[in-house]
């Protein structure tokens, strides 16, 4: 091993690493958004909704995330859409783990207890009511873990804005393994770095998930 | 817009080879994970110490980092300690392994669930710990995990298009070939797409009738 | 004349799981085609004790013998797997669940360990199949999977898979409190049959009427010591022991009610 290699190249990972880091950040927030949005499609009683959540979460999640950047960074000029490598990846990623958060947000809130819902329309709470204050209160405790488990595919997942040339962690890893040759090291600097933001973001998932249990 | 749907036929010979591709690397790498998930499971469970621990460090390793620097680790780095392989099977080992180590995630629990009376029963028939493990306790850990390691094939599907980075030439590499002439990446990418949406239909659908097929025989 | 030689001796048993003593210096002798019926209240040691038998439960002092074999024999890991898994062949264990391997047909229930460990081929274990099966009275179920059986078949089809193994001993762990009451009478008919045969049977049971009628003796165990045995009639129309009387009373009362 290297370890001067190491010593020299390190500062461009950390800059690589706070790239990584607000792409996942961004990433959540808009797949946590379009999340919430699908789950309610999803549910909704207007059957052209439900329809639209179930093509969203089905188109998604039935192809590649990679494609899907592409189609956006590569395709979107022929349709008007011109954007530059790093919002591509924020809204690629973002709109793709949204589909599979609408399915965790869905699981979680039909896991609630149908009898949930019987006792709060038998004391005439309205269909909102019940799904506000009895409903959503238990299923976003219930969705803390499985959401936790999105995040950390969707931080490993940005290592795909590589392929459209966002300098984040893996694009630094290669460009350096393509100038050193020496790939071992560059995968143990930038693995060590993921599992810092995975590591870290797992425990505010668990401090999370504690502090809704205790609620 | 700027849209011209009529260049696809030219290139659909390329692209359906690249679904070819596709098919048969996540085929390959599916069977290299289930068969890896299953003895890297045995391993994380049964090994001694020695074994068990540096595995578990790799294992830990594998599930914390993307599945594109493990594809670059494993092509450039097979290359530098002078193994060169093709693309397609570094495509297949790195997607195999990565794929392994979840499986393996999922087996061990379901070994640990298989309940202890079956290991019980074995071992005070005369079977060997190998045996029981071998004929009593993994075929029901095994059936017990398959659907959610249908959901991990489904999931190694659509993460194949990855190894066109290394330059396999699968699908997303074949729609990228056909992109180099025409400069239609729009039209091809969706065709790719729908390819790859198709395939993914045809397995949720393989997996339905296994699921089926496990539950009627309880 | 000569006492006749144990078959199965239990010499001072110890188990003790920390500061929980489980089983204290328990000795036990059973004689070739003896049945003998362990009774007690719960947590009184007795399951624990038939579980070291096949070192199951590995006893923490004391010896098991079977013949002229040690069973729970201090060895190197290799040769003690080779060890047990030769005694176990001898040794058959009905289980309160029952333990059928639920993705295996009642056939390979039944072949899978003749075949695996005594190598027997693909017919010797189907005919030995047919056999056990047919004494059980399950031979129409054998091509069923566990899942189709009833609790009483279930049982039926682990006594005839530890059947076919040939063992000389067979040990049974509450082989009927897992099921409904109009089921364990055919799990009962079942052991009676093996009894006329002379199996030697060591039966962990909580059911008063079968130990009195099939056994040859009774142990009434209590806090991890044997309190009394005898056989049956006296037992349980005439127990020494104020804690025999005491458990026996309220087994009655429950059983009646």
């Amino acid at each position: 091993m290297d370890f001067d290699l190491m010593l020299r190249v390190y500062p461009f990972f950390i800059e690589a690493a706070w790239i990584t880091l607000q792409l996942s950040v961004l990433t959540t927030l808009l797949g946590l958004a379009c999340g919430t949005l699908g789950a309610m499609a999803r549910l909704s009683r207007l059957r052209i909704f439900r329809m639209i959540g179930a093509v969203y979460v089905s188109v998604f999640r039935g192809t590649p995330a990679l494609i899907q950047l592409f189609i956006l960074y590569f395709g979107g000029p022929q349709i008007g859409i011109q954007l530059d490598a790093f919002t591509a990846g924020v809204i690629g990623l973002g709109v793709n783990i949204g589909a599979y958060m609408t399915e965790t947000m869905r699981g979680a809130i039909i896991a609630i207890d149908r009898g949930q819902t019987e006792a709060a329309r038998t004391v005439g709470l309205s269909r909102f009511q019940t799904m506000r204050y009895v409903i959503l209160p238990q299923a976003a405790r219930l969705m803390i873990r499985p959401l936790g488990v999105n995040i950390n595919a969707l931080i490993k997942g940005t290592a795909l804005v590589a392929a459209i040339s966002v300098v984040e962690l893996t694009y630094t890893a290669q460009r350096f393994i393509g100038s050193t040759y020496k790939p071992f090291e560059m995968f143990m600097i930038s693995g060590a770095l993921y599992m810092i933001i995975i590591y870290a973001t797992g425990r505010g998932i668990a401090w999370l998930d504690r502090r809704a249990r205790i609620v | 817009m700027n849209l011209d749907f009529t260049v696809i036929p030219a290139y659909l010979d390329v692209v359906l080879l690249g679904a070819v591709w596709t098919i048969a690397i996540t085929v390959a790498a599916a069977l290299l994970s289930f068969v890896g998930g299953i003895i890297f499971a045995v391993v994380a469970l049964y090994a001694p110490l020695v074994v068990r621990l540096p595995f578990r460090l790799f294992a830990w390793l594998f599930m914390g980092t993307p599945l594109l620097l493990q594809l670059f680790l494993i092509y450039f780095g097979l290359v530098q300690i002078g193994i060169d392989l093709p693309a397609f099977v570094a495509g297949v080992l790195g997607l195999g392994l990565h794929f392994a180590v979840y499986n393996s995630e999922l087996i061990q629990t379901s070994i640990l669930a298989v309940d202890r009376g079956q290991m019980e029963a074995a071992r005070t028939l005369g079977l060997s710990r190998g045996q029981a493990l071998r004929k009593v306790v993994i075929p029901q850990a095994v059936r017990d995990v398959i659907p959610p390691i249908g959901n991990n094939m489904i999931a190694l599907l659509k993460d194949s298009a990855l190894v066109s980075v290394i330059g396999v030439s699968e699908l997303t590499l074949s729609a990228q070939l056909a992109i180099g002439r025409t400069y239609r990446p729009f039209e091809f990418y969706v065709l790719a797409a729908a390819v790859y949406y198709v395939i993914n239909l045809g397995m949720e659908a393989v997996q339905r009738r296994i699921e089926l097929r496990i539950a009627a025989a309880r | 004349m000569t006492e006749p030689k144990p078959f199965v001796d239990i010499r001072n048993a110890q188990k003790s799981y920390g500061a929980l003593e489980v089983l204290k210096d328990i000795s036990l002798q059973v004689a070739r085609g003896e049945i003998v019926a362990i009774i007690g209240p719960s947590g009184s040691g007795k399951s624990t004790l038939l579980r070291a038998i096949n070192d199951l439960d590995p006893l923490t002092g004391g010896e098991v013998w079977l013949e002229d074999t040690q069973i729970n024999k201090k060895l190197p890991h290799r040769q003690y797997e080779k060890h047990i898994n030769q005694v176990r062949q001898n040794i058959g264990m009905v289980f309160q669940h029952f333990n059928l391997f639920p993705h295996l047909s009642v056939r390979e229930n039944v072949t899978l360990a003749p075949k695996l460990v005594k190598r027997l081929s693909e017919d010797e274990a189907e005919e030995l199949a047919r056999e056990q099966l047919e004494k059980v009275g399950l031979i129409d179920r054998i091509d069923y999977y566990p899942s189709r059986l009833s609790g009483g078949q279930k049982q039926r089809v682990a006594i005839a898979r530890a059947l076919a193994m040939k063992p000389k001993v067979m040990l049974f762990d509450e082989a009927t409190s897992a099921l409904d009451p109009e089921l364990v009478e055919e799990v009962n008919l079942v052991m009676k049959k093996l009894a006329e045969e002379h199996m030697t049977m060591i039966i962990v049971t909580h059911e008063m009427g079968f130990a009195e009628t099939v056994c040859d003796r009774v142990i009434f165990m209590d806090k991890g010591v044997v309190v009394e045995e005898g056989p049956p009639s006296r037992i349980f129309r005439n127990p020494d022991n104020e804690r025999t009387q005491n458990f026996l009373r309220k087994h009655l009362a429950n059983a009646n009610r």
